[in-house]
């Protein structure tokens, strides 16, 4: 996760110390067009959807949540 | 105005007299002495924004020192023409048309657009129209990213949520439309020696409303400083026709018909100019939200948007940037 907004966005002279909870929008990490790209790149990566309804800060503000948001978007798949 | 007040729609009451008088002032300063020009030339596009600065700049330079430029294409609705030409009669501008649509295709403007639309929608041909939307700020936190709706030539409509890519290419692809509009302008303000006047209001020049280069690209802004409500009110101090006044602000870009709010603000104009005065004076959203008729929790998402906005355009209002200054270019007193 890290490296693709390393590669991908401009995180400050240390991307290291972005922490893990920080809003990437609110940090001007990425934009509208960088949420897509943000999808983009999870459904590719990890054979997962992403409805229209679930772009939401709560899934894709901070690293924290998209982790946690494509584990639960994994595990439903693996249950299903 | 304390930050504890209560807003109401009169904070953005002028005195249309004197704000006039103050921007026909300046026009004349800034185009006559500062930029060394004798008129003014600007894009009339039927709208409001164009219709009062058309006004403003008849006022300070006499009518026939400004040039109307009305540059419709292929998807401008058919009302922009008829309206541009009531605009340019009523303040007795001189005007030309310039039907920009032979420049366009053949710069592949419309083609690729489709070409982008097809990967979506296979079916998409002449006949077909469309147009690209946001979700709405109020009553949802759903990030604002671009939907591309399209309507078959038997009116149904598919809604589809762009890619990036897609997002980025059809974006570019009529970004065209206002960059050759420009191009068209500056090639009169050329030859006539005059200034390029552009038409933002504060809520398009706030929030980046614009294209770099395209319309966004003037030698003066009359009317940048002005909360679009406080244009209208300008609009009928000057005298703009009321079937120009009273037609809702379109973004006249897609060949569907388009609000502003659908493809970039947050809420009508009335709404979010009063959530940017209290935004930039500092107040709380409880303090707005009588005001709008919104809840605190919606001004707050709007409080969060106009920010977004700004900085997700920050880029469009900077010039080239130098790696060294170059001292002997000085323009301090621009």
């Amino acid at each position: 996760m890290r490296r693709f907004l390393a590669t991908n966005f401009f995180l400050g002279d240390d991307p290291g110390s972005l922490s893990g909870d920080a809003s990437l929008v609110e940090a001007g990490i990425i934009d509208s067009t960088g949420i897509l790209e943000l999808i983009g790149w999870l459904e590719d990566t990890y054979g997962i959807q992403v409805a229209d309804s679930e772009l939401l800060p709560e899934n894709l503000e901070s690293i924290e949540n998209i982790v946690r948001f494509v584990e639960q978007k994994r595990s439903a798949r693996g249950a299903a | 105005m304390a930050v504890g007040a209560r807003l109401t729609p009169d904070v953005l009451e002028l005195d249309p007299a004197a704000a006039t008088d103050r921007i026909v002032a300046e026009l004349r300063t800034i185009v006559g002495k500062t930029l060394r020009r004798r008129g003014a030339v600007l894009g009339i596009s039927g709208g409001i924004d164009s219709s009062v600065t058309c006004a403003l700049c008849a006022r300070a330079f006499g009518p026939e020192r400004v040039l109307g430029v009305l540059a419709p294409e292929t998807d401008s609705e058919t009302e922009t023409l008829r309206l541009s030409h009531v605009v340019v009669s009523t303040f007795g501008v001189p005007y030309v048309v310039e039907n920009i649509t032979p420049i366009l295709a053949a710069a592949r403007c419309y083609e690729r657009r489709d070409e982008t639309v097809r990967e979506l929608v296979p079916a998409f041909t002449s006949g077909w129209k469309l147009k690209v939307v946001l979700p709405d700020v109020v009553g949802n936190d759903l990030y604002r990213v671009l939907f591309l709706v399209v309507e078959s030539p038997d009116g149904r409509q598919e809604r589809h949520r762009l890619t990036a890519e897609q997002s980025l290419a059809i974006v570019a692809a009529t970004n065209f439309k206002q960059r050759t509009r420009k191009m068209i302008e500056y090639y009169h303000a050329d030859r006539l020696n005059y200034a390029v006047a552009g038409t933002p209001n504060r809520l398009e020049y706030d929030q980046g409303f614009f294209v770099k280069n395209g319309d966004g690209a003037a030698d003066v802004k009359p009317i940048a400083h002005l909360y679009k409500t406080q244009v209208y009110r300008l609009a009928e101090y000057l005298g703009v026709p009321e079937e120009i006044r009273v037609r809702p602000p379109t973004t006249d870009t897609y060949s569907l018909p388009q609000s502003q709010e659908e493809f970039f603000f947050s809420l009508p104009y009335q709404k979010l100019d009063l959530c940017l005065y209290a935004h930039n004076h500092g107040l709380r959203a409880e303090a707005v939200a009588d005001a709008v008729e919104l809840s605190v929790a919606d001004v707050e998402r709007v409080f969060r948007d106009i920010e977004q906005k700004r900085r997700t355009t920050r880029s469009l209002h900077m010039s080239s940037r130098l790696v060294e200054p170059v001292a002997e270019i000085d323009l301090s007193d621009a």
